[in-house]
């Protein structure tokens, strides 16, 4: 059985139709990354899965519940990482906890058995009594967190958890859904970060224009979708345009930004050797990343 | 019953800043209570039979609830809802919008509530009221404080910034507060006057709290009851439809 099945998925604000077929599965326990451009549809489609908005067509299906005819069943067993930090201003660190759990039906003696565990887990012991105003950003996204696991949830759902976050408090975030996965429990997130999604996601889809275009693991996606060698080339563009005529023999793909060229092949020796003489030209050779998947499928141009 | 958890999210906020909500809640209706009541009510006879004070005290009670449940439904309200987003956070919770709008009216209706109670008791200890039939206005100043939270809500969630709440204020509120019979019986007024002040929500709740302040039971006291509650239940409804359609968004 899996968690979450979505089927056909549309939805469309006005005239412009954001979500335009999306079909989804998500196996318990595995951490599932959507990917995609800004306003390639991400986190529509998370608020329809989660039934606050509703489908214009199509099937889902959360834990078993039909949204958004059951969203309510579904949602006490799911907690919602936000994108951006909503939590409540007026309340210290412990009273947030305490009135989000009474939401969820939880008494203050049950949140109160949770709140030292939980707050443990945020990296905040000792904070119950703070207020949300003195916390860093990185103390704020992880409260979040210790938040929406608060009524002990089967699925957590994410929306780019470390957007906006210096990279030691990222790195901690990801050592914690990483432990929540060990613990069993299943972790949908959203990201344009591509590292996040290669370190954390056992199975990603990428998103663009509303529809799912790409899916599978990241080794997958690399394998399936682009050569596994890159070479990236920067320099001025004299220099450039009087090599690039060798590196379009040498290479199977080349791409050209600015004032890099990106060469794509299975071996790149010749590649490397065509560079040979040209002092002017700086290089950097790499295996093929997931990011280089995600531009080659969605495009290099600005998405705003 | 899951809007309770929001009222007692508001609740609990209240209480942290008890002290600084109680003293804005109350100083102005009192200030303007006892130096109107008392300065202007020197220089005049008797109004509809009681001293000056007692009738204006009547309006006084009814304007301070309307004016309490319209500010916490409207920039409270607009600022949990747009503000820190805190409607957006409940809405993960196995709640649904049509449970933060039913709390949300009956929290700004029981700070309201409180507010008309202790003018009330204020009244009771000047001595302004003789009648144990005033404790009638207990219930009443629920009343009135769900008819004007419910109407205060439908201009939260149709509310794109706060200017909106100054429109409400300035071209409703204020007016209704000068034609419902708060310093002077609205029937003095010229005709078209009093019939609005009778279709709308505020002229109601001082006709059944004046007579109360005297000891008599007000009369048609069902009509009176029945305009705020139809207040109260139509701006429930429209406020949960204006709402439902904002978040579907």
């Amino acid at each position: 059985m899996s968690v979450l099945a979505v089927r056909a998925l549309r939805k469309s604000f006005g005239a412009l139709e954001v979500v335009r077929g999306v079909d989804l599965g998500v196996a318990p326990g595995e951490c599932f990354g959507l990917l995609g451009p800004n306003g390639a549809g991400k986190t529509t489609t998370l608020r329809l899965c989660l039934g606050l908005i509703a489908p214009d067509a199509g099937d889902i299906e959360l834990l078993g519940e039909p949204v958004p005819r059951k969203a309510r069943e579904a949602r006490a067993r799911v907690g919602v990482v936000p994108q951006s930090d909503n939590l409540d201003p007026d309340f210290t660190v412990a009273e947030n906890l305490l009135v989000y759990g009474r939401y969820f039906g939880l008494s203050p003696r049950e949140v109160r058995a949770r709140t030292g565990p939980l707050l443990e887990f945020a990296g905040l012991t000792g904070r119950e009594g703070a207020k949300i105003n003195t916390l860093s950003g990185g103390m704020k996204r992880r409260l979040t967190l210790a938040r929406a696991l608060v009524n002990d949830p089967q699925v957590l759902f994410l929306d780019e958890p470390t957007t906006g976050l210096d990279p030691q408090a990222r790195h901690l975030i990801w050592e914690r859904m990483r432990r929540l996965t060990a613990q069993g429990k299943t972790l949908i997130l959203t990201t344009h970060h591509m590292e996040e999604a290669e370190r954390l996601c056992q199975r990603l889809a990428i998103m663009d224009h509303g529809r799912i275009i790409a899916a599978g693991s990241p080794r997958e996606l690399i394998a399936k979708h682009i050569e596994p060698q890159v070479v990236e080339v920067h320099g001025p563009a004299g220099a450039l345009e009087a090599w690039m005529a060798l590196a379009r023999a040498a290479a199977a793909r080349v791409e050209r930004v600015g004032d890099t060229v990106f060469c794509y092949a299975a071996e790149v020796d010749r590649v490397l050797k065509s560079l040979a003489g040209h002092t002017e030209l700086a290089y950097l050779h790499r295996p093929a990343s997931l990011e280089d998947v995600f531009l080659k499928l969605t495009g290099r141009d600005l998405r705003d | 019953m899951r809007w309770l958890a929001v009222w007692r999210r508001n609740f609990l906020v209240w209480r942290k800043l008890f002290a600084a909500a109680v003293l804005t809640n109350l100083a102005d209706p009192l200030i303007m209570l006892f130096g109107l009541g008392y300065g202007l009510g020197a220089l005049m006879p008797a109004v509809e039979g009681m001293s000056y004070i007692t009738f204006f005290a009547a309006g006084q009670l009814c304007t301070a609830t309307m004016y309490t449940a319209s500010f916490e439904s409207m920039f409270s309200g607009f600022s949990r809802m747009h503000g820190q987003r805190t409607w957006d956070a409940i809405l993960y919770a196995p709640l649904v919008i049509d449970d933060i709008v039913a709390g949300e009216i009956i929290w700004a209706a029981s700070k309201a509530w409180l507010t008309g109670s202790t003018i009330l008791g204020i009244v009771l200890v000047f001595g302004l009221a003789a009648s144990p039939l005033v404790l009638l206005a207990v219930p009443t100043a629920f009343l009135v404080g769900l008819a004007f939270s419910a109407v205060g809500l439908i201009m939260t969630v149709l509310a794109r910034n706060w200017d909106f709440f100054s429109f409400y204020m300035t071209l409703v509120m204020t007016p209704m507060m000068m034609i419902s019979g708060v310093f002077f019986p609205a029937e003095q007024l010229p005709e078209p006057l009093v019939s609005v002040a009778k279709a709308l929500p505020l002229y109601h709740g001082v006709a059944l709290v004046r007579p109360m302040m005297a000891g008599e039971i007000p009369q048609q006291a069902l009509a009176h009851l029945a305009v705020l509650l139809g207040y109260a239940a139509v701006g429930y409804l429209l406020a949960i439809r204006f709402a439902r359609k904002r978040f579907s968004e």
